[in-house]
């Protein structure tokens, strides 16, 4: 026994919470928080690269993409390495939401709000870049099928058709489900604003949600099945964006592997911007009774073992290359080493295999300044994989006679600094307007008797958590 | 309005543990109530059941949203990409079926989402910015931690000196009259 409880995990929100202080808490930051000189300052920080951004978007709609460094061959670089990176990062948040939801991981309750809006954030973000890589941007909706005029349909059979499509579904499903998982919150923050003003506004955001056990049943009911399809989701999302390369003939995109390879990136940088997110949060907020130590430490040890599936295909890609003897594959894969980029591949096997090993220490894991160092690495790294597996795929292909450099322009790093400007200034709105963390969730887990739970050992209780125990009505 | 033109709409008992609202619904219910509303600030197990025996229709819709959705994209796809123009791209098929599926099933998830929240709203009858509920002061607590139980007046059980009797039996915290 003592064993057993020695082993025990400790419990995922502090002794003492319950639904009155976890209320409180959360809606304080919301509702009577002052604002505080870090905030606006990042606010101010963030609202400036994304006015960097507007006035890049501007002379790009004026001038063209040839603002950017792109030309032949290397015709994708910066605008695809930031959508990819960004709708990667959007994918964490998902599958926090979705699969963690099916699997009862239920320390999840604590990140999933505020890691479905880094996913909207994210993905509204990253929409951006594909249609201003178009080149007449303002024709973005031809990918749309309509009656036209000029009779003509969308090409079905392309990849980044399909990724239109992708990007469009993953987008309002993002938005509508955080939506309505926020409605009860909303609630909360109607009921307990100090101003009417202020009522008002959650109050329409609301929508009159009173928790009527009916309104309850639907509600959980459809989380459950919104869980299930963002799985398929989020898997099927960005095998369309690893599709945009493999179905092209280029030596370095056209794999197999990509999709899955593609997929455990995605988890991988989603999972390290959550901890990049949920740390300085937790500090700034003052939430350590909700984001304990466990559930850093157990979204680290998610981030490794995704990063452990990227390195794998990391290995494989230049296994299959030389395997493969293509004459192609095996230069561009000898470019990618050891070529005019090589110092980008270097940089990425740095960041992405040698650092994450560091995760396999439990020191490492429960020390939230390590593993936020950690974390920032895994986004440096898989933006430098984003950008290495585009540029040095086409930068040296086929010809010789075709072969060419990419140099960033001042605009590319603009675009670059803009959009993490836009997504946290998103951000940090967010962080002050909606409820941060999911208050009827938290009080799930706070609840006297505890929710029915099959084949699955209570262990939350064990430290009996200074709450009521459970009455004696049945 | 005034307090005696107005028609009460039931009353209100009011708890400070998810399990006295279970209990408490379930000897409404053994008593004979027909039109019992619980509300809770999370989700409490078992409740709906106790209230609302009847489920949801909702994954019918969902349902029909994927089907609907998937198919009209593939179907789409085919009437523009077969009959209204085809092109012949690289020798394949105007009808290239395997390609047609990745827009059809992220239609699929988006319209089964979308057609689940418009259940949910619908069938839960919101927004509703007004309710006679949001009337009762201590009622502002149903969203942070407190349980209220709800009979209603239309029930034919109901009797404002009976079913308040019934109510204090259960020992709440406070009992509202609810009005129109």
């Amino acid at each position: 026994m003592s064993a057993a409880v020695r082993h025990a995990p400790p419990p995922l929100i502090a002794p003492g919470e319950d639904a009155t202080s976890i209320s409180t808490n959360i809606s304080y930051i919301t509702l009577q928080r002052p604002f505080g000189l870090l905030w606006l300052g990042g606010l101010a920080v963030a609202a400036l690269l994304a006015m960097l951004l507007t006035v890049g978007i501007c002379w790009l709609l004026y001038a063209g993409v040839g603002i950017w460094g792109l030309n032949i061959p290397v015709a994708w670089s910066f605008a695809i390495a930031n959508y990819v990176w960004w709708i990667a990062i959007g994918m964490g948040g998902t599958f926090i939401s979705g699969a963690m939801y099916i699997a009862r991981q239920e320390w999840r309750n604590s990140i999933n709000r505020f890691a479905e809006a880094m996913t909207v954030f994210a993905v509204s973000v990253s929409g951006i870049f594909p249609i201003l890589h178009l080149g007449r941007p303002w024709f973005f909706y031809w990918l749309f099928p309509y009656p036209d005029v000029m009779n003509l349909w969308p090409q079905w059979r392309s990849s980044l058709e399909w990724d239109f499509w992708a990007i469009l579904a993953y987008l309002i499903v993002s938005i509508v489900w955080w939506y309505v998982g926020m409605l009860p919150d909303l609630a909360t923050l109607r009921d307990r604003a100090p101003t009417i003003v202020r009522a008002r506004f959650y109050g329409l955001l609301a929508l009159g949600w009173r928790g009527e056990a009916r309104h309850w049943m639907r509600f959980e009911k459809l989380n459950l099945i919104i869980a299930s399809l963002a799985v398929v989701l989020v898997f099927s999302v960005h095998s369309m964006v690893a599709l945009d390369f493999s179905e092209g003939l280029v030596p370095g995109w056209h794999e197999t592997i990509f999709p899955p390879f593609f997929v455990a990136g995605a988890l991988f940088s989603g999972f390290g911007m959550v901890l990049t997110l949920a740390i300085p949060l937790r500090k700034w907020f003052h939430l350590h009774a909700y984001l304990t130590d466990r559930h850093v430490e157990n979204i680290a040890k998610l981030m490794l073992t995704a990063g452990l599936f990227v390195d794998y295909s990391y290995f494989s890609e230049v296994f299959t290359a030389f395997f493969s003897m293509d004459k192609y594959d095996v230069a561009m894969t000898w470019h990618r080493i050891f070529g005019a980029y090589a110092w980008v591949f270097w940089g990425t096997i740095l960041f992405n295999v040698v650092q994450i090993q560091l995760l396999w220490f439990p020191r490492v894991r429960r020390n939230a300044a390590a593993v936020f160092v950690i974390a920032v690495g895994v986004l440096i790294g898989m933006w430098l994989e984003r950008f290495m597996l585009i540029v040095t795929s086409l930068y040296e292909d086929f010809m010789p006679s075709a072969w060419g450099m990419f140099w960033p322009t001042f605009w590319d790093l603009a675009f670059l600094a803009g959009s993490i400007g836009l997504f946290y200034f998103l951000f940090l709105l967010f962080v002050r307007l909606m409820p941060v963390l999911s208050m009827f969730e938290l009080r799930k887990l706070a609840q006297p008797a505890g929710r029915v739970e099959v084949g699955r050992v209570l262990t939350r209780r064990a430290s009996g958590a200074g709450l009521d125990p459970p009455g004696g009505a049945a | 309005m005034s307090e005696s033109e107005s028609r009460i709409v039931g009353l209100l008992a009011e708890f400070a543990q998810a399990e006295q609202l279970r209990a408490g619904a379930q000897h409404a219910h053994d008593d004979g109530y027909t039109v019992i509303e619980a509300y809770s600030p999370m989700p409490v197990e078992g409740l709906a059941q106790i209230v609302h025996t009847r489920g949801t229709r909702m994954p019918f819709w969902m349902l029909l949203g994927a089907i609907g959705g998937g198919g009209f994209t593939y179907w789409l796809e085919w009437y523009s990409a077969a009959v209204a123009y085809p092109i012949n791209v690289g020798g394949r098929p105007p009808f290239s079926w395997p390609a047609f599926i990745p827009p059809a099933l992220e239609m699929t998830i988006l319209w089964a989402v979308l057609l689940g929240v418009a259940a949910l709203l619908v069938g839960s009858r919101l927004p509703m910015l007004h309710h006679p509920l949001f009337e009762i002061p201590a009622f502002e607590r149903a969203s942070s931690d407190r349980f209220f139980l709800l009979l209603r007046a239309e029930d034919p059980h109901f009797d404002a000196q009976r079913t308040h009797a019934f109510l204090a039996a259960l020992s709440p915290l406070t009992i509202s009259e609810v009005r129109e």
